[in-house]
């Protein structure tokens, strides 16, 4: 198969990352700069190199902030996406377009937050969140009546697919325990020395039916942010360039709550984007080596499988089955632990991971053999999501 | 139940929504121009695109297309009332809204169980819609 449009034109080259951590004394801002740099020293580049900047929605962060700490003289691209979780993939669409017009040669995109120590979504005051514009219908019609956060909204999801097609709460708690047997594998997973067991999720606190406490992702303080660049330019830095063959953002349609999708067992933003992210890259479900699946619940990544057709729809939970996602199995999912078990970066912690597959830096028990491919997701708001296909540059 | 409650705020687009709530009526926008309904409310029709609407009354009744029972309040005035039920109902008339279910068993909730919505008066200004289970089953069911 052929691709089409900016598959392949762009690269990541730089990853960056703060330790993972439950507790901090950095500002989110000092996160951003931390990975930031990070990023930079990883790519090769200075600071005066970076000419785009994408912060992201979810952290407060604007340009500003980075021009007045990284000194960002050359800066002459900027943009914020506001689709909450799916931004960040959302982003490197728009980055590249920056890039593949020559409006911008370096772009760095970064993310993260205090969402442990500050921006906690357990804790009821929720003090220090950012205000999303698109939660003002939510605020209006449900919040009053108790249906206040993400954990209570795609409940709601995950029990229609569950009435639709018998998916059962052990399938949920395959995909937790498969990312947790990766976190145990890395160092930096907030989760690295606990272990769990199917019958260990089974019997984890009950947050909202059918979502347990195992089945969500980490409140965590920490950032991670990457650096992107052509496909040319990337040749003279580094690293193994890891090359953007496919990317495609989607809308769920209404966006306003996951009470009012039409179809609320799919996650409609990805279902929308990944035809076009394999059609751009040229490549099906079956040529993608591991995947990377934007997991603020075990539910999305049930439903991001999919999505993005390494499954039809209602067979996510079978396909969850055998191992077949952990390492070692056919499709290894979430490598690093994924944000129920790494951390929740924004989801941007799944993009490093992805190009650590891909550049072959990770240690025998966690690298994917001969990984040439890693498809990432990010999934926001309500079912909004962004659909990217990496490569690895021979 | 304690602390301080979230409560809507009506806008100019949805005062009508909480004005029949107030008389103990449940309507909501009808497009002038395709007459299909629609909710949550939005200025324009997003099937013709039309800006004309009024707002017409609803039967009341719908059905549970998708539940929760929230076992954790994520909100302190909701703390003493886990767990509670929070269904996605289906109206008769064809939209969705989230519907808040303080009375029913929370064993008892299924999807398709048949709802009707009732009301509770907060104050003088503002009337919630909540719902319970239906007491008179359609003809024909069962």
């Amino acid at each position: 198969m052929g691709t089409t449009g900016i598959s392949g034109h762009c690269a990541i080259v730089g990853i960056g990352q703060t330790p993972y951590t439950r507790g901090t004394e950095a500002s989110t801002l000092e996160l951003h700069l931390q990975a930031s740099l990070a990023a930079l020293d990883d790519a090769g580049l200075a600071a005066r190199d970076i000419d785009g900047v994408m912060p992201n929605e979810l952290s407060g962060v604007i340009a500003e902030d980075l021009i007045l700490n990284l000194g960002l003289d050359a800066l002459r691209f900027t943009s914020t996406i506001r689709t909450g979780g799916a931004s960040f993939v959302t982003a490197i669409q728009s980055a590249c377009l920056a890039i593949h017009a020559g409006v911008a040669r370096h772009v760095l995109l970064v993310a993260g937050r205090r969402g442990y120590s500050e921006q906690r979504i357990s804790r009821s005051s929720q003090g220090g969140m950012v205000r999303m514009p698109i939660m003002r219908t939510v605020d209006e019609f449900e919040r009053p009546f108790g249906n206040n956060v993400a954990v209570q909204w795609f409940s709601h999801a995950a029990r229609r697919h569950m009435h639709e097609f018998g998916t059962r709460p052990e399938h949920f708690g395959m995909i937790a325990v498969a990312c947790r047997k990766h976190a145990n594998r890395n160092p930096q997973a907030l989760m690295h020395a606990k272990t769990m067991s199917l019958e260990d999720h089974q019997n984890s606190r009950m947050i909202s039916d059918p979502i347990r406490l195992f089945d969500c992702s980490l409140e965590t303080d920490g950032g991670a942010a990457i650096v992107i660049t052509s496909a040319e330019r990337a040749r003279d830095l580094p690293h193994t360039p890891v090359r953007v063959l496919g990317i495609a953002e989607g809308h769920g349609e209404p966006p306003n709550s996951i009470t009012q999708k039409r179809d609320m067992t799919r996650i409609e933003g990805l279902w929308k984007a990944a035809p076009h992210a394999f059609g751009m890259a040229g490549l099906t479900p079956a040529d993608i080596d591991c995947a990377q699946l934007y997991d603020g619940f075990t539910w999305h990544t049930l439903g991001s499988l999919e999505a993005l057709g390494f499954c039809g729809i209602g067979e996510g939970g079978p396909f969850v089955e055998g191992g077949r996602i952990e390492l070692g199995g056919e499709l290894p999912v979430n490598t690093a632990g994924g944000l129920v078990s790494e951390a929740h970066v924004s989801g941007a912690n799944h993009v490093v991971e992805a190009v650590r597959q891909l550049r072959h830096s990770l240690p025998p028990d966690r690298q994917v053999p001969d990984c040439e491919t890693c498809a990432v997701t990010s999934e926001g708001d309500f079912h909004e999501g962004a659909v990217m296909l990496l490569g690895r540059s021979r | 139940m304690s602390e301080e409650r979230l409560l809507p705020v009506p806008t100019q687009l949805s005062q009508p929504f909480w004005d029949a709530c107030r008389r103990r009526e449940l309507v909501a926008q009808r497009c002038a121009e395709c007459a299909r309904f629609r909710h949550y409310p939005t200025p324009r029709c997003p099937s013709c695109q039309s800006d004309r609407y009024d707002w017409a009354p609803l039967a009341g009744r719908g059905e549970v297309y998708s539940y929760t029972v929230c076992h954790q309040a994520f909100h302190p005035y909701f703390a003493d009332a886990v767990p509670y039920v929070l269904a996605t109902v289906e109206l008769e008339e064809g939209i969705r809204m989230l519907a808040f279910l303080p009375d029913l068993d929370p064993a008892a909730i299924r999807i398709g169980m048949p709802l009707e919505v009732c009301f509770e008066q907060v104050d003088e200004s503002l009337t919630l819609p909540c719902w319970q289970l239906c007491d008179e089953p359609e003809a024909g069911e069962g």
